[in-house]
């Protein structure tokens, strides 16, 4: 069986606690940022950061584990 | 009245036509077999993986549901923003492992993979079930949403029935000569005109009001502070139900059997870990959907229904060609999700319930006529469902995810346990799906503050544990289930 590594783990977390575990810290109206209410700006931000978690979970699961057979060309094909 | 209805009306016809087109052209040149009809030959790459997946995300519940939830519930609504990204994360771990064991076997829906990995055909029919029956009120959403649309598009005109009875009709013919790849090409056009839509809209509405989207958070903060926050207008959706729903539908949309088997349809397991990592940002609309929610609060007050808020504010605000653009724009949103659902929930039936345990003999020819009738039936019901049921959008859709998160047990455990035994998982699966139905049905949704799938779910796991603990693990067969330590045979598996 092949479980994901440690570190992919750990990053996958990060957006976890960050947009779920931790609502009661950021759940209010002010400071308003950019306009919006925090707790808006907030989760908006975490749409942006969590590809950003999940990219380096990515490149530490290459890494760890490089998965033979894999082709690029098959990869990019429609 | 009757000539902007009139020209709302035909640009949704025309905009319905262009996508059943785009879907009707995708099948040219290929030979329909089950396998090409349900998973597109298992040959897609990272862009039709990419918009067969995403075009399931927006369906009528984000486009009408997510500015209506915005403008009736206020804060609690900002769970949807929660769930995107989360679901995309788990995602990550566990469909290339799902996708490997597919191709191992040759896998087609979710319940072969029951099947293979553990070795009931009783059990993977009873997945089946639990995946139809779910399905049938999430297609039901859909078919209501258009009827919604199609009402306030033609101010009054035409009767919901009526358009909900034309719509399916054309979903159902959809369905029949596109398959999956017809639904992924489909869902360009929809997605395009949803992405003009929400940006459209998340600006110029706002704008148009308040001067900004600054102005009308400002207005909307000093007029009503509590909307914006949990628990807003209700009383029991606080931080407690967030938690609990945002985990919930974070592991259960992957287990909506179309997205579960949509993984199959990948070229590779590294296409759909890569798509996890890159898919959040496609939530980036959503935001947009919810300001025209909070826009209409104090443009709009005292609707009695919700999910109309962001059609009026439309149809008040702009002319009725651009009415038709959205409406257009929002019916294709309900087609393609629906199409596919269809498509899933009669594969599911003809495959996994009706011929392992009614037919045997069955031939795959078959079973690939019976999921076409069956296409006919399950859009029949759903129409019938849609005509007569009189429970509320919010509570089927809740009743959906609650029952199909149950599955998640099975799956992770599934894949990265080898202690997990059959009777463990079904025990499981049995009770969590009662418990949450109990609950819902009895109106104690949320109970104590906790959303009731999530407590279906934590007795789920609590008793496939248990009950594993205490009986014998499935020897025969057992480990070739299981995904391959590192090395996969790309390419040849065990599909010829």
């Amino acid at each position: 069986m092949r479980r994901p590594s440690l570190g992919a783990i750990l990053l996958g977390l990060v957006p976890f606690t960050a947009v779920c575990f931790s609502v009661a810290l950021w759940d209010r109206v002010d400071p308003m940022v950019l306009g919006l209410p925090f707790n808006f700006f907030w989760l908006i931000s975490w749409l942006l950061l969590t590809p950003v978690c999940m990219w380096g979970a990515y490149r530490w699961e290459r890494r760890a584990r490089p998965t033979p057979g894999t082709n690029k060309a098959v990869d990019v094909e429609l | 009245m009757l000539n902007s209805s009139l020209v709302a009306l035909a640009i949704i016809s025309g905009i319905v036509a262009a996508g059943s087109f785009a879907g009707f052209l995708a099948r040219s040149h290929r030979k329909m077999d089950l396998e090409q009809w349900t998973v597109g030959g298992r040959g897609f790459g990272v862009v039709l993986v990419w918009l067969l997946m995403a075009g399931e995300i927006y369906t009528t519940f984000t486009f009408l549901g997510a500015s209506g939830w915005a403008y009736s519930r206020g804060g609690p609504v900002l769970y949807i923003l929660g769930y995107q990204p989360l679901m995309y994360v788990v995602s990550f771990y566990i469909l290339p492992l799902i996708w490997e064991v597919g191709q191992r076997h040759g896998l087609q829906t979710q319940a072969d993979f029951f099947q293979v990995r553990y070795g009931s055909t009783y059990f993977a029919a009873f997945v089946a079930l639990v995946g139809v029956i779910s399905l049938l009120p999430y297609v039901q959403l859909q078919l209501t949403g258009l009827g919604l649309i199609v009402e306030v598009a033609s101010f009054g005109a035409v009767h919901r029935t009526l358009a909900m009875i034309v719509a399916f009709a054309l979903v159902a013919a959809f369905v029949f000569v596109s398959g999956v790849r017809g639904v992924a090409w489909a869902s360009v056009l929809k997605d395009l005109l949803l992405l003009f839509a929400a940006v459209f809209l998340g600006i110029a509405v706002p704008y148009r009001y308040f001067g900004g989207i600054g102005s009308m958070f400002w207005a909307l903060a000093h007029a009503r502070p509590a909307h914006l926050v949990m628990p807003g207008a209700t009383s029991d959706l606080g931080h407690a139900w967030y938690v609990s729903t945002v985990l919930m539908f974070a592991v259960g949309f992957y287990m909506w059997p179309q997205f579960f088997a949509a993984s199959f349809t990948a070229s590779s397991g590294n296409v759909l870990r890569r798509n996890a990592v890159f898919m959040p940002l496609y939530s980036v609309t959503m935001p947009l959907m919810f300001i025209v929610g909070f826009a209409a609060v104090l443009v709009l007050p005292g609707l009695h229904n919700g999910d109309l808020a962001l059609l009026t504010l439309v149809q008040r605000t702009f002319p009725a060609w651009f009415l038709g653009i959205i409406g257009g724009a929002g019916a294709l949103t309900a087609m393609v999700p629906a199409a596919i659902q269809i498509l899933t929930a009669a594969t599911l039936f003809a495959k996994n319930l009706c011929r392992p345990i009614l037919a045997p003999d069955m031939s795959d020819r078959q079973v690939a006529l019976l999921a076409k009738i069956m296409v006919l039936v399950l859009t029949g019901g759903a129409l019938f469902l849609a005509i007569h049921s009189s429970i509320s959008l919010v509570s089927l859709l809740l009743l959906g995810y609650a029952g199909i998160a149950q599955l998640f047990p099975g799956v992770v455990l599934g894949l990265f346990s080898r202690r997990v035994t059959t009777p463990g998982i079904s025990a499981g699966l049995c009770v969590g799906i009662g418990i949450a139905v109990l609950l819902i049905l009895t109106g104690r949704d949320p109970y104590r503050g906790l959303n009731a799938g999530f407590i279906g779910l934590c007795f789920n796991f609590a008793v496939t544990a248990v009950i594993s603990l205490f009986t014998q693990v499935r020897v025969a067969g057992f480990e070739e289930a299981l995904p391959a330590a590192a090395a996969l045979e790309s390419g040849e598996g065990a599909i010829t």
